[in-house]
């Protein structure tokens, strides 16, 4: 996986949370910089897709690796 | 662009039913919506400074009664308990109330508290509807802070701007 500027950990939380927390992250951070986020709900799949769709933002990398989630954002210019 | 809008009435206050409008609204707020919740009837109960929300499986064969502890099997059971005798079992509802609480620790889905909370975070915009507040002897001091008051052409000023309404 790419570099990243930030990590949040959102394993064991479940929908919205996950999304919810990344919106605050993002918030907090720099244009073009980017965030990785770890989770277990296997619905952040489909949500982070549609978060990055809606917000702008880029999605980088979405893995799946023993029933954990790896997201790669890139916060929009 | 500007912002998509949404609108949610939130008219129900069992624990269960608290949890779409919060979910909906601090979600919609992450993805740039603007929101507002008009909370009319029992979902008033939800602004209530003391949150007390309960969850009963009378009436409601959909909802399945499980136990949140015990070994995998244990848990993945689901009691089947007529309604005759959940009627007469005194603090049936307390039990299902507490049952439904731990299950949704057990499964990282926040509370209702914190829900709110982030929607509040995200400027989430609730209006109380101030013809129920009155109907049910509800006095503005038991509700939480940062509340506007209001009735239902008020709801509309926002309502017919909007790219979702969603009655709950």
């Amino acid at each position: 996986m790419a570099s990243f500027d930030k990590e949040l950990d959102a394993r064991g939380l479940n929908c919205p949370l996950p999304i919810l927390r990344t919106k605050k992250f993002l918030q907090e951070m720099g244009a073009g910089q980017t965030l990785k986020i770890l989770a277990t709900d296997p619905g952040s799949v489909k949500d982070f897709q549609a978060f990055a769709k809606q917000t702008g933002n880029d999605l980088l990398e979405s893995a799946e690796a023993g029933g954990e989630y790896t997201f790669l954002i890139k916060k929009k210019a | 662009m500007a912002d998509k809008k949404l609108g949610i009435i939130a008219s129900k206050g069992t624990l269960d039913w608290a949890y779409p409008p919060f979910i909906l609204a601090s979600t919609a707020a992450a993805l740039g919506y603007e929101v507002q919740v008009f909370f009319t009837f029992y979902g008033l109960a939800l602004l209530k400074k003391k949150l007390d929300l309960k969850v009963s499986p009378l009436g409601n064969p959909g909802m399945p009664m499980k136990m949140p502890f015990g070994p995998k099997w244990f848990q993945g059971i689901n009691w089947n308990i007529p309604n005759a005798v959940q009627a007469v079992v005194p603090g049936f509802e307390s039990l299902a109330t507490v049952l439904m609480k731990q299950t949704v620790k057990n499964n990282g889905v926040a509370s209702i508290a914190e829900l709110r909370d982030l929607c509040r975070e995200a400027d989430v915009k609730m209006i109380a509807c101030q013809m129920t507040v009155e109907l049910f002897g509800f006095d503005h001091s038991e509700f939480i802070d940062g509340l506007e008051f209001g009735g239902a052409a008020t709801f509309f000023e926002f309502a017919g701007e909007t790219d979702v309404c969603l009655f709950i």
